[in-house]
């Protein structure tokens, strides 16, 4: 038997209660309670008790050896995909000046945080063809339900569209905070569906199934009814894809959490937003601005320094500290540490990197989806240009495929076969990354050819 | 150009506009099997411009930026409402571990079991510390779980058919700002109730303001002035008896954790703040994590996922039968809630009881020996926070709470958070927090009450403050009259 632990993160001895209880003139630390209604204090909670760190380092790691996803060979995607993060992202990302900080509201003191926004904004800005950008928002879905919300301010109207196939998820998101704002979704399956009742469409540049679309058509559509076109991109890809704002996006959406080195099973989440400037104002979130110093300081022989820039989180007239009932959101805690990640990997990948990885990807999912293709039974569905998903059909059912995968080790795609779309039938979506190690795709051809040996069907 | 040493303007040189074109940090392999042809041009981009530096330059760079922070780690940081306590370190260790890290969300379920089992676990403790026994953790952060609350509600009043006439909610005007903005995003239109002159609610105007056409009350516990509302059983009976549903903004359990249960108040639904609480680190703005917990009634319209555990013990991604639906595509800040429940595995129950009991004294410690330099306007004991004015400076020594900020810093101190609540002129809300030790407070009030004197004998001093940080007062004005929010090539 061990004696009860202290908490080791309270400084304050029994000595230094009782000092500073003597000088307050009250008899115990539970007499501080007293206003609370006596009938419902110091309840029985059922919560274990205290261990030492070195159990609780042993109960976690006894709870992760339960995890196999993340040890084994996976084709999952979906929104979550594996990237190739330098070391020097979570290196820095762990400073603990950015780690132990919160919201910059004192700017003297938070240049570290301020100026790294300002290089998230820029670097966004610059991806996605934007002109502004806001720190980040909690992901990629609740992002997109912003700009909805956006689009319904800009435009007065009172509902959207979803142009589909859209992330079930991310359609999901925007169904519950459109519920909320009392907004009408109606998910189309042709851009033409558009009406001017819409306050937007909102599309993805690599659709739910993998296909990458032309945004041209889809914002010029949105614009004959006067409606804004709301873009969803895959950062990676933008190394590759034509920027949003260059087809007519008027904002634009993604996730960023995959780059930041920070997720845990998807979250947290980095939901990049960015708008055409004209939208400044109408934005969700927090902004920082760039500006300098009212004063002159003064160095060490006592002469003026030349004022320095800084930057300050600003246009907080939009937010809810200040504007309440009547903010653009009521978005406070946000994903700073995520941002900061994000801009580490991206800038760290400089404009060849980023180029290079992208072209890495696409070349590295296009050789995985041509050896799956030329295994007699299998079938790689032809729906346009793809990036780094593809829709498989196997001679067994989806399920069935990832029943033969996972005996064999493998996490197999996801099964999209429950959906309406004509590609998508009896198929599942294959991910394959820069970051699919070489050897877990031989491990997928292998196994997947021997689905034709066990089941005997015949092409 | 900038300058070498302290008084660097490195501000004015971006990333964009260091290292030099053909500059790499990291190398990435070239495709050498065979080549798929690209998408056609007109969905390709020429290039994008981003900055060209090398790994090295790149360390330094972000190092150099992370010296111009202060965090919890480089010295007291008694910034009100946001409990901004040490993180421990261990906590980061465990969530890294890529056994959690590398888990996909969309991997069958037997596949995640360890995650499941730890976020199960999770939920199970916040029930029995919030006294609400339905909990969904997906919500992102703290405002998040309050639109899945006031979500939620809407919900309940639909399936019963109120809805269309519930168009209100009550909020008082010592809330947060997030209360009535999110009320707002959920479509209700928001009546203000006023405080009385203790800091308490206004009773009489908030059962003038009930009614049949109230969806809910909302209401933070404690309050934002750090006070104990008083009233709150006799307030939530009235909520109730309205037909009425009452919200608790639970930022502030940290002042009652282990003591006192928000559901043994009657509260239908209520959101915490990870990140404040239970101790994950604030990252300069986040991540956090906004879990809601409720009673059974309002059990099927959690936000999704939730987790559940079968008679055989295994862990299962569900969806409450009616459910607000998901606030993000997956499961939620994952990386957060791992931290927070390895938080509260290491203190246990009765360092949880521990942490509230000395966030009050230490509170209550600071307000004393703060108490004959400042104004206070609601001179009562108070909870975890307490919010002292400016006033007496302003007009006497014509020193803002504004320069008292800046003061602080030049005395070694995160400023506390200054204008909030809004209903107190010339705020300054304080949260000393239960890791600060005693002579932390001591030394903090030490600090307020040499700018009280300083504010008398050289309030230009203030005025002029600070001196000792990386850079001097910035022109905030001129960044919201003309904004520059991006990085520009130089003409």
């Amino acid at each position: 038997m061990t004696s009860p632990l202290t908490n080791p993160y309270i400084p304050n001895t029994d000595a230094d209660r009782a000092a500073i209880l003597e000088r307050l003139g009250i008899a115990s630390v539970d007499a501080l309670f007293d206003e609370l209604p006596a009938r419902w204090r110091n309840p029985q909670i059922d919560v274990p008790e205290a261990m030492a760190e070195a159990d609780v380092v042993r109960l976690f790691t006894a709870r992760g050896a339960e995890n196999i996803s993340g040890s084994r060979p996976s084709f999952l995607g979906a929104g979550v995909y594996r990237r190739a993060i330098p070391a020097i992202v979570s290196h820095l990302v762990s400073r603990s000046e950015f780690v132990t900080s919160y919201t910059p509201y004192q700017p003297e003191i938070s240049q570290g945080t301020l100026q790294a926004a300002f290089e998230y904004q820029s670097t966004v800005c610059e991806l996605t063809g934007m002109d502004v950008s806001n720190t980040g928002m909690y992901d990629v879905a609740s992002a997109a339900a912003e700009a909805c919300l956006l689009a319904g301010r800009a435009t007065g109207r009172r509902a959207i569209a979803l142009l589909e196939p859209i992330h079930p998820g991310t359609a999901e998101v925007v169904r519950a905070y459109a519920y909320g704002a009392n907004i009408r979704v109606d998910a189309i399956a042709d851009v033409s569906e558009v009406t001017a009742e819409h306050a937007c469409v909102v599309a993805q540049q690599i659709d739910f199934l993998g296909a990458i679309r032309d945004l041209e058509p889809i914002a010029a559509a949105a614009h004959a009814v006067e409606a804004l076109c709301v873009a969803i991109a895959d950062p990676i890809a933008l190394g590759l894809l034509r920027a949003p704002g260059d087809a007519g996006a008027d904002v634009v959406v993604g996730e960023g959490r995959d780059l930041s080195g920070l997720g845990a099973l998807g979250g947290p989440s980095l939901g990049l937003f960015a708008a055409r400037e004209q939208f400044t104002r109408q934005m969700p979130g927090r902004i920082v601005g760039r500006t300098i110093e009212l004063h002159p300081a003064h160095d060490l022989d006592g002469d003026e320094i030349p004022l320095r820039t800084g930057y300050v989180l600003t246009l907080q007239a939009r937010e809810q500290f200040i504007r309440r009932e009547r903010a653009t959101s009521n978005f406070s805690t946000g994903q700073a540490l995520l941002a900061l990640g994000f801009t580490i990997t991206i800038q760290a990948l400089g404009p060849h990197g980023l180029r290079e990885t992208a072209e890495l990807c696409y070349q590295r999912a296009h050789d995985a989806a041509r050896r799956i293709a030329a295994l007699p039974g299998f079938e790689v569905v032809e729906h346009g240009p793809w990036f780094q998903e593809f829709l498989v059909r196997a001679p067994i059912s989806p399920p069935d495929l990832a029943r033969h995968l996972s005996a064999h080790g493998i996490t197999s795609g996801f099964d999209v076969s429950a959906r309406t779309e004509a590609a998508a039938q009896n198929a599942t979506l294959f991910c394959v990354t820069e970051a699919t190690p070489a050897a877990d795709v031989d491990a997928l051809v292998e196994a997947l050819a021997a689905v034709r040996a066990t089941t005997g069907v015949r092409a | 150009m900038s300058v070498a040493g302290q008084n660097a303007d490195i501000g004015s040189t971006l990333a964009f506009d260091r290292g030099a074109p053909g500059r790499r940090a990291v190398a990435v392999p070239r495709w050498e099997g065979e080549t798929a042809a690209l998408p056609p041009a007109n969905l390709l981009r020429e290039g994008v411009r981003l900055p060209e530096m090398s790994q090295g330059e790149i360390v330094r760079y972000y190092t150099a930026l992370s010296t111009r922070n202060f965090g919890v780690d480089s010295g007291p940081y008694l910034l009100g409402s946001c409990t901004m306590k040490y993180n421990p370190k261990v906590d980061d260790l465990i969530a890294t571990m890529p056994s959690f890290a590398m888990a996909h969300p969309l991997a069958p379920d037997e596949e995640i079991q360890g995650t499941l089992g730890v976020l199960y676990d999770l939920q199970r403790c916040l029930a029995e510390i919030t006294g609400l026994p339905a909990v969904s953790l997906a919500p992102a952060a703290g405002a998040q779980g309050e639109l899945a609350g006031v979500l939620m509600i809407k919900k309940a009043l639909e399936a019963r058919g109120d809805l269309a006439q519930r168009r209100r909610i009550l909020v008082p005007d010592s809330a947060h700002g997030t209360n009535p903005a999110t009320a707002a995003m959920a479509g209700f239109e928001v009546t203000e109730i006023p405080s009385g002159p203790d800091g308490d609610v206004d009773f009489a105007a908030l059962e003038a303001a009930l009614g049949d056409d109230v969806a809910a009350f909302m209401i933070t516990l404690p309050n934002t002035l750090g006070l104990w509302e008083r009233d709150i059983e006799r307030i939530i009976e009235k909520v109730h008896a309205a037909g009425a549903l009452a919200y608790g903004d639970g930022a502030n359990l940290n002042a009652i954790v282990g003591r006192m249960r928000h559901g043994d108040l009657g509260f239908d639904v209520v959101h915490l703040n990870l990140h404040k609480t239970f101790s994950t680190p604030h990252g300069g703005g986040g991540p956090g994590a906004g879990p809601v917990c409720a009673t059974p009634a309002l059990a099927p319209y959690l936000p999704a996922p939730i987790v559940t555990r079968d008679e055989d013990g295994t862990y299962a991604f569900a969806r409450a039968e009616d459910s607000v639906g998901r606030l993000q595509q997956f499961a939620g800040s994952v990386g957060v809630l791992l931290r927070a429940y390895a938080y509260i595995r290491t203190v246990g129950i009765d360092g949880l009881v521990q942490t509230s009991g000395n966030a009050v004294l230490n509170a209550n410690y600071l307000r004393n020996l703060m108490h004959d330099y400042y104004d206070l306007p609601y001179d009562r004991p108070v909870m975890h926070e307490v919010v002292f004015a400016g006033t007496r400076q302003k007009r006497e020594d014509n020193v803002r709470t504004y320069d008292i900020a800046k003061g602080l810093i030049d005395r070694g101190f995160h400023p506390p958070t200054v204008y909030f609540p809004l209903i107190v002129e010339e705020a300054l809300m304080i949260e000393p927090t239960e890791t600060e030790s005693r002579e932390a407070v001591e030394a903090f009030a030490a600090a307020m009450i040499d700018i009280a004197q300083t504010a008398k004998s050289d309030p230009d001093s203030l005025h002029n403050a600070p001196r000792t940080s990386p850079i001097g007062r910035l022109d905030e004005t001129a960044a919201a009259r003309r904004p520059v929010l991006r990085w520009q090539p130089k003409a």
